[in-house]
Formats: C-alpha cells, sequence, structure tokens
C-alpha cells in the first residue's frame, strides 16, 4: 500500500490523530470518550503510519519499544487508585483539585487513571500489531 | 467496621507486578524483588488477620459508594485466613521459581504473572461483591493461562487446551448465574443478596440458579463428575507453577462454594442431599483414579480431587462441627499439596523422572531429604499428629452426629485410599533400590546447579513443612481459628450487618 497519496497523507494524519486522541481522553469523565478509546485512536495513527512507511520508520519515529509504556500507564493508575488511601479515603475514591485550570478544566484522580489506562492500550495494541507484522 | 486498608493484599500484589514489569529484561533483578515483596506481602497477610480477629469483620466501599451499590471489600476471618495461606504458599512458590524455572520462560515475564495471579487470588478472597468475585475469576484464569502455557512445550499446551476449555466454561456458566441472580433480587452485594435471596417466593428458579453456581464452581474446584481436566492438565506445567495450581486455584473454588452456600443460598434438604454424595463420589473417583497412575504429578493431582471431596462433603453436613472440619482441611490442604507438588519439581531435578516405577533409591542416597518429604505426605494420609488427622477427626465426628454413616464409609475409604497411594508411592520411589537411569540431556540435574539455587529449592519446602507440622502439632490455635470461622459463616448476621451497617434502627 505504499501508494504516494496515503504515505503523503499518514504524515500529516500522524499528528492529527494523536492531537484528536488526547481530546478523547480529557473529555472523557461525563462524557463519551476516555482513556481505553483515546489508546485505542492514537494506536491507530502509528498503525497507520507503519503501513504507508513500513514498521522500521514507525519504530525509529516512537524511539523506544511501546510494550514500555504498558508498566509506565500501570503505574500512574495504580498511584491514582491508591493515592485516597494516604488520606485515609478508600480506594479508587475520587480526589479533585478546587479549581478548574484552564483548557482542561476540572482536574481530579480520575484522570490520571485514565491517563494510565491511555498508555496501557496503546502499549498493548502496538506491542501485538508489531509482533504480528513482524511475524508476517 | 470501616477500614480502607484491607485493599493492601490486592494493590500490593499488583504493584509488585508492575515493578517486575520495569525490570522486564532482567531476570536476576526479577528474582530478588519477587522475594521481597513475597516477603512483604507476608507480612501485610498477618497484620490484616491481626487486624481482624482483634476488631472483627473489616469492611472497605472501594470509591466511597456506599453498600449495596458499590464494589464492598469484606475481610472477615475466613476471608484473612484465605489471604494468609495465599501469602505463604505465594512466598514458597515464588523463592522455589527462582531456583527451578529457566530463565527462557523468565523472560517471558512469569514473575509478573505469578503476582498477577495471586493479586486475582486475593481480590477473590477478599471481594464482597458477586460480581466483582467473577472479575477476580477471570484475572485468575487469564493469568493461569499465560502460565501454564510459558515455555509452550508440546505436552504443555495439550493440557492448557483442556484446562482453558472447561474454565472458560465454567466462567460462562457462573456469569448467566450471576445474571438470573441480579435478575431475581436486583442487587450483587453478597450480603444483601442473603437478605433478598431469602425473601424471594419462586423457590424453583433460587434452586436452579444455586445448581448453576455450582456446576460454574464445580467445574473450578473439581468436583464430581467435572474434575477431569484437572489430572489431564496440572502434571504438564513446570512443578513450580503446579504447586500454586494444586495449591489454591482449586480452594478458591471452594472458597467460593463455601461462601456462597452459607451467605446466598442455605442448603435445603435436596442441596446437601445432592453435595454429600457429589463428595462422596469426588472421593471415590479421585482416590480411584489416584491409584492408577504411575506419573508422580498425575497421582498428587487424583489425590487433590480426591480430598476436595473431604471439603465439600463438610459443606454438605452443613452443621457448625463439620464446617470446622471442612475448614481445618481446606488450611491443611493448601499448604500440604503446594509442598506435593514442589517435592515432585525437587525430585525430578535429582532424578530427572516422574514415573514412580522408575525412581528408586532416595533414602539411601538422601537420607535427609526423604524425612523432609515425609512430613507432607504422611500428613496427607492423616497420621497422628500431623495435620490431616485433625480435620478428618472433626469431619468423621461431624457426620455421626448427624447419622450420615454412609459418608464416614466414604471418608474413611478416601482416607484408606490415600494410605494406600501414598504407601505405594513411598515404597516405589524411596525404599526401592535405585535403578540406573539414562542421563537426559535437557534437564538440569541438581547437583549441576549453583548452590544458591539448590538452597532456593529447599528452603520453601522446609518452611511449608514446618507450616505443616505446626498445624498438627499446634492444632489447637488452627481449631480455635476454624471454628470461628464455621461460627461465623453458619451465622452470617455479622457479615451482613458489617456490610450494610446496622439495620435494627429501621422499622
Amino acid at each position: 500500500m505504499k501508494t504516494i497519496i496515503f504515505k503523503t497523507a499518514s504524515t500529516y494524519l500522524l499528528p492529527l490523530l494523536v492531537l484528536f486522541s488526547v481530546f478523547i481522553l480529557l473529555r472523557g469523565h461525563y462524557l463519551p470518550g476516555g482513556g481505553f478509546v483515546g489508546g485505542l485512536i492514537a494506536s491507530i495513527a502509528f498503525v497507520i503510519h507503519s503501513f504507508a512507511n513500513g514498521l522500521e520508520q514507525t519504530k525509529s519515529l516512537i524511539k523506544f519499544h511501546p510494550g514500555f509504556l504498558m508498566p509506565i500507564g500501570l503505574c500512574i493508575a495504580l498511584l491514582s487508585g491508591a493515592a485516597p488511601l494516604l488520606v485515609g479515603q478508600s480506594f479508587m475514591t475520587g480526589l479533585w483539585f478546587e479549581d478548574p485550570l484552564p483548557v482542561i478544566g476540572m482536574v481530579g484522580s480520575a484522570l490520571f487513571f485514565d491517563t494510565g489506562v491511555y498508555l496501557v492500550v496503546i502499549g498493548v495494541t502496538l506491542t501485538i500489531i508489531f509482533t504480528i507484522s513482524e511475524t508476517l | 467496621m470501616n477500614n480502607p486498608y484491607i485493599i493492601l493484599p490486592v494493590i500490593f500484589q499488583l504493584f509488585t507486578a508492575v515493578l517486575l514489569l520495569f525490570f522486564w529484561f532482567r531476570v536476576n533483578a526479577q528474582r530478588l524483588i519477587t522475594i521481597i515483596c513475597s516477603l512483604v506481602s507476608l507480612g501485610i497477610a498477618i497484620w490484616l488477620l491481626k487486624e481482624v480477629y482483634q476488631n472483627g469483620i473489616l469492611t472497605m466501599q472501594a470509591g466511597g459508594w456506599k453498600a449495596p451499590f458499590g464494589i464492598t471489600f469484606v475481610a472477615d476471618v475466613f476471608s484473612a485466613t484465605m489471604v494468609l495461606l495465599t501469602a505463604i504458599a505465594g512466598m514458597a512458590v515464588a523463592v522455589f521459581s527462582t531456583g527451578s524455572i529457566r530463565n527462557a520462560r523468565l523472560k517471558f515475564g512469569y514473575f509478573p504473572i505469578l503476582n498477577f495471579l495471586l493479586m486475582g487470588l486475593n481480590g477473590a478472597f477478599l471481594t464482597g461483591d458477586i460480581f466483582n468475585l467473577y472479575v477476580w475469576f477471570e484475572i485468575i484464569i487469564i493469568a493461569s493461562f499465560v502460565l501454564i502455557t510459558i515455555g509452550g512445550e508440546k505436552a504443555q499446551i495439550e493440557g492448557a487446551i483442556k484446562y482453558v476449555t472447561m474454565n472458560l466454561l465454567a466462567s460462562a456458566i457462573f456469569l448467566t448465574a450471576i445474571a438470573i441472580l441480579y435478575g431475581l433480587a436486583g442487587s450483587l452485594n453478597m450480603a444483601d443478596l442473603s437478605e433478598q435471596v431469602a425473601q424471594i417466593e419462586n423457590r424453583g428458579l433460587v434452586n436452579v440458579v444455586a445448581i448453576l453456581f455450582l456446576v460454574g464452581f464445580g467445574i473450578k474446584s473439581a468436583i464430581f463428575p467435572l474434575y477431569f481436566w484437572l489430572p489431564a492438565s496440572y502434571h504438564t506445567p513446570p512443578p513450580a507453577i503446579s504447586a500454586i495450581f494444586g495449591g489454591l486455584l482449586t480452594k478458591v473454588g471452594v472458597y467460593a462454594l463455601l461462601r456462597i452456600f452459607t451467605l446466598i443460598f442455605v442448603p435445603d434438604a435436596f442441596l446437601s442431599n445432592l453435595l454429600i454424595v457429589l463428595a462422596a463420589m469426588t472421593i471415590l473417583s479421585g482416590g480411584l483414579g489416584a491409584i492408577l497412575q504411575v506419573n508422580m504429578r498425575k497421582i498428587f493431582s487424583y489425590l487433590i480431587v480426591c480430598h476436595i471431596g473431604f471439603m465439600i462433603a463438610g459443606l454438605g453436613i452443613y452443621t457448625e462441627l463439620a464446617l470446622v472440619g471442612a475448614i481445618f482441611y481446606l488450611i491443611h490442604d493448601i499448604i500440604v499439596k503446594t509442598n506435593l507438588f514442589l517435592i515432585s519439581g525437587l525430585i525430578f531435578k535429582l532424578k530427572g523422572t516422574l514415573n514412580i516405577e522408575k525412581l528408586g533409591g532416595i533414602y539411601k542416597k538422601y537420607p535427609k531429604f526423604s524425612l523432609l518429604m515425609a512430613i507432607p505426605l504422611f500428613s496427607l494420609v492423616g497420621i497422628p499428629p500431623l495435620s490431616g488427622f485433625w480435620a478428618k477427626l472433626f469431619l468423621i465426628q461431624g457426620s455421626y452426629l448427624e447419622g450420615q454413616y454412609t459418608l464416614i464409609g466414604f471418608i474413611l475409604l478416601g482416607s484408606f485410599l490415600t494410605l494406600w497411594v501414598i504407601a505405594k508411592l513411598w515404597s516405589e520411589v524411596f525404599w526401592k533400590d535405585a535403578k540406573d537411569l539414562p542421563k537426559k540431556i535437557n534437564v538440569k540435574y541438581f547437583k549441576e546447579l549453583k548452590p544458591l539455587k539448590q538452597w532456593a529449592m529447599v528452603i520453601p519446602i522446609v518452611l511449608l513443612a514446618a507450616t505443616s507440622l505446626y498445624i498438627g502439632l499446634a492444632a489447637e490455635h488452627i481449631i480455635l481459628l476454624s471454628k470461628q470461622i464455621a461460627a461465623e459463616l453458619i451465622n452470617p448476621s455479622a457479615y451482613i450487618e458489617a456490610v450494610l451497617g446496622s439495620k435494627t434502627t429501621t422499622p
């Protein structure tokens, strides 16, 4: 599928899709969206890039093995879940900053949990897809 | 009483697993972290049991959502004891794995997955929500799928297919049962269900759901006639994995049966009789199966099935005394079965085979090891004063008081079959003269291992044997514990009150 149109489009699609995935991630708490969908969209961005430019190009773009995102994401999710324990609240209780941040809005521990999910989903999806396309 | 920290056994296992993921390629660092973290989780488990024993049942509402709407975690003495046993068995297996599991397997994430498995077990023991219990069961089986196939030998894959198929089927039945129960009672909180289910008028449908739960958990805990997947798969993975499977995975099914059938569905005459018949058949089929086998790990697999029957018998009789027997047996069995599979791993490293007809002469060559291995083998048979004896004493006493003389016959027959099998195994493996075995190239023998690895394989067996001895010789402590657990199971009002709060104020 190495057509010139697809190749050119993929260069622009990659940043757009990643940006869109972050938007979906931040939108997630009360509206449809969230870490899981966001992570899938972000991984689609890289998959499209690898279809157009070849696997090696995408790998050199990411620079590290995507599987490394799994422990990082799990770690963020675990810490955000366990943070309420430090103030004597139950596991996974939502803690919120009192004032909304500009652009993002209200920030709570749920956002960090979702970010963790986002990273884990990217890590898992890319690891699976890269492994399969390597053996093809 | 509310205590947010009872979730720690679950979180800490997850933390360990995540930490190990960071050291994916550094196998030696993983070994060290696993040993340290398993010691810490043992400490957490001891703290939890002490806390629960002193302060009564502790609860935690995940996310701060009140029961019965949110997910509740409950630590009563039963849960805390199971968490402690998981920690002991988990530590023994983790230490044993550092010596016995090959680097090739470790590089595919053996230790992180082991910790995910232990996390699932702790979660299943601590949860007070029936759908959450299903989720923990899923975590356990997914982790166990990876563990049983890791390494990818042909025999392993063959065993894994049987294991995966039956366990997925069991999960589907379990999920169906939850769905029908939710439709009937409109709740998933186990304490709330206990009150709701008692008021449902359509008893026929309630019994159907109870049977569905029995089938679902029956497959997982390998009771008659759904046990056949266990001896077909448990002898295939490396011994350390068999040990954690044999010691804990079937017992989590027994735990769920004990919990569900005391809290939600109190057995009526029909269900009691069914459980007793199933228990008797399980004892018989497991015992007879064990006699026929020559592979040591297959013998132990059939003995697992046989001894699951004892625990189900205690549940079927459904008196406090019988439940004391069942719970004592559960405590004893987890430690001993884990140890037996570890021993089979050690014997394989010594001799390169597990076929009892080819083995022999271990007593002559390794008298100290033989003495060590005699402890779990003989406590399995129930020779007084070792640990199995006391459990059977309570079970037989419980059956006698209820007039279940046939069941007593089956329990004695089960003990006799176990004695026969272990005696045969002892004379074949330990006393018979050694035969010359061909040296296998792909087996790393015990003598060739580094001293540190040799110790890593022997120490867990010593520790578990010491625990077995403690359970047998200091039986009054365990009896006290079992009596409290049985009293709480028979009369769940304290559990319900701890979860839902005191209902006495509302008219």
